[in-house]
């Protein structure tokens, strides 16, 4: 499999009236043709500006995006223009965010903002466009799409609007989606419907997805491969199975534990982590986590530990190793 | 229903009218927020009640409360009609009964310090000054677990799980019977949302606290409660023990909704079944006729539009309204 994104020692820091903040620190990774990537982390952790970086969507200033490597399909996304990643936004690369009524126009059609991206990037005429964007509202379920094409973004359920914005994002056959949360405002039932609806869109389209979440329990059931990310920093990448099974940063094991499970019986009292996810105004000489963590010692303290090959294809970035009890070197 | 039910809410029923016109107004709907619901809490129980968004469980919470004055019904608390109180008995009742809001960022007044959020009722009820009542506000600070010398600080200085735990200060101040917990974790990041479940169940441990649980987390209701109640457009479809609900459930509306909660475990995940509902929840200004979940359930039959199911118990202790079971 051929890498469809790869992301090298990505920093993003935003000016504020107290000082730098330095959101992304030094991340590293990639994404497989066809592969699903799950990205975790709690509120403020840098999942989002992560993704927004790779987008080129950061607003420069008061952002700063640096990076030793950004290749999107072989191409340097560095080295490019800003119209030259305009073109590929939208065509190649496509994002949908957690909240669809603030993410679409309230003043234009739900026909017209889906049908802009096939208008601009693949030059088609109005009316063909409006025949492809009701075949993309069939597609993700809306009922008579046709007549939905005229209706406003309020005349549409959170549901609904949530299925439309993933037809605009998926209008010009994108070979990477970027999703922010986008059922993290939905009821479960109707988060069901639309997990069911990526899973099968990802099989007929051939596409790949970065699903970026808190939810731990999404994650298990959509992606193959899991970042999870904590101030800044990757601290722990594995498989999907093994991440779960054999949790290698303290962090990643206790919000496994934090979490009830509808599966188990009886009563068990939850791992709570005490503390508060760090803000950053300086690039760390410790580890991140150090004052929340449970099995801190001197290490943590004086050096940030780096992500280290730990298993297959398993990485963390810890100095012990949780399983022997002993520092890892 | 037992006579140990510390709080028993009979055939509730809240309707929000719908206004036209601005100098002459009149009405020209209404919104079936609760449509005749009964269930009771025993002392020291959790009640779980879960639900979709818009099926009426926050309003269930402030209408037990008299939050909202109930259309229909009666709400007995500790042996008291709350329903047919005048204004001022029911002030006296509302020290024995509190509720934690979703939202933290909302709920506390910012323009208060810690200290007059949570000493408030303690001034207006048990007419505390001075030293005493700080010394109480003091005390409520370090039993959820904050420092006692932040008394003097402003809302907007503390964090979102910090927060949370200054609003259950200010629910537990008058020492209630009863505590409506109104989705109190959902606006906090998840390793936060342990904190608070764990010193909800410490508190209640400590002091004997009744709490209805309102949520739409079903993993964390069913961590937290003792007994669950499933609502849906107004009425509840279900009701049981948590272990019986979550293993046998009876109700259609109740498996799917279990179904369709991910599982943080990717084995299991990759085996399970799952009921996808077709459409969206119909508008509670005007609910399908008889069953309100027939324009969903897999299981609909003719009667289902005919006649509303009645809430009957289809095994013991446990009650479900469905033509089908």
């Amino acid at each position: 499999m051929t890498d469809i994104l790869s992301v090298s020692n990505l920093e993003t820091s935003f000016k504020t009236q107290d000082g730098r903040v330095y959101a992304v620190n030094g991340v590293s990774f990639s994404l497989k043709e066809g592969e699903t990537l799950g990205v975790v982390g709690e509120s403020g952790c840098g999942k989002s500006v992560t993704m927004l970086s790779v987008m080129g969507l950061i607003a420069v200033p008061p952002g700063k995006v640096s990076a030793d490597q950004l290749t999107f399909l072989g191409k340097d996304l560095l080295s490019m223009t800003k119209e030259e990643i305009r073109a590929l936004r939208g065509s190649q690369m496509s994002m949908i965010f957690q909240d669809p009524m603030t993410s679409f126009n309230p003043v234009l059609t739900i026909g017209k903002q889906i049908t802009e991206p096939l208008v601009i990037h693949r030059g088609l005429s109005q009316r063909d466009a409006n025949r492809r964007a009701a075949e993309m509202l069939a597609l993700v379920g809306i009922p008579n799409p046709q007549d939905r094409l005229s209706d406003y973004p309020h005349q549409f359920s959170g549901g609904m609007r949530q299925r439309a914005m993933i037809a605009m994002a998926l209008v010009c056959d994108p070979k990477m989606l970027i999703a922010d949360e986008p059922t993290t405002a939905l009821d479960v039932t109707i988060q069901a419907q639309l997990l069911d609806l990526i899973r099968r869109l990802r099989g007929e389209m051939g596409m790949s997805i970065i699903w970026i979440t808190h939810d731990l329990g999404i994650i298990a059931g959509l992606a193959q491969r899991v970042i999870v990310m904590y101030g800044g920093y990757i601290i722990e990448e594995a498989p999907v199975k093994d991440l779960y099974a054999n949790p290698c940063h303290p962090y990643t094991l206790g919000l496994l534990n934090s979490l009830p499970r509808m599966n188990e019986m009886g009563r068990r009292r939850l791992e709570s982590i005490e503390g508060l996810p760090p803000v950053l105004f300086e690039k760390p000489a410790y580890c991140p986590f150090k004052d929340r963590c449970r099995f801190v010692f001197d290490h943590c303290r004086t050096e940030n530990p780096p992500l280290k090959l730990v298993g297959d294809r398993h990485f963390a970035a810890c100095w012990l190793d949780l399983k022997t009890g002993r520092e890892r070197l | 229903m037992s006579d140990d039910a510390l709080l028993r809410v009979e055939n509730l029923v809240k309707h929000f009218p719908i206004m036209r016109g601005i100098v002459f107004q009149r009405q020209v709907g209404k919104v079936h927020a609760v449509d005749g619901i009964s269930f009771s809490i025993k002392r020291g129980e959790t009640l779980g009640l879960v639900g979709e968004s818009g099926c009426g469980k926050s309003t269930t919470g402030r209408a037990v409360l008299q939050l909202h004055k109930p259309t229909a019904g009666k709400v007995f608390l500790d042996g008291v009609e709350l329903t047919a109180l005048k204004s001022e008995e029911l002030r006296r009742m509302r020290r024995k009964m509190q509720i934690i809001f979703q939202d933290p960022y909302a709920s506390l007044n910012p323009r208060m310090t810690v200290g007059e959020i949570i000493g408030e009722a303690l001034f207006i009820h048990e007419n505390l000054r001075g030293k005493q009542l700080q010394e109480r506000v003091q005390d409520l600070l370090r039993l959820v677990g904050l420092n006692p010398v932040f008394t003097s600080r402003y809302p907007h200085e503390f964090s979102g799980g910090q927060r949370q735990r200054i609003g259950i200060a200010r629910a537990l101040a008058l020492q209630p019977l009863l505590v409506v917990c109104d989705e109190p974790i959902s606006a906090l990041d998840v390793s936060i949302q342990a904190q608070v479940i764990n010193l909800l169940e410490d508190l209640q441990q400590e002091l004997n606290l009744t709490y209805l649980f309102i949520a739409h987390d079903l993993s964390m209701v069913k961590h937290f409660s003792n007994r669950v109640a499933v609502m849906y457009l107004g009425k509840i479809v279900e009701l049981a023990q948590r272990d019986e609900l979550y293993q046998s459930s009876l109700h259609p509306y109740t498996q799917a909704l279990l179904s369709a909660v991910p599982i943080p475990d990717p084995v299991l995940e990759e085996k399970r079944q799952r009921i996808i509902l077709k459409g969206e929840v119909p508008s509670p200004i005007n609910p399908p006729s008889g069953c309100r979940f027939r324009t969903r359930c897999p299981l609909v039959q003719e009667i289902c539009a005919e006649k509303e199911p009645e809430f009957r118990e289809a095994a013991p202790q446990h009650w479900v309204a469905c033509h089908m079971v």
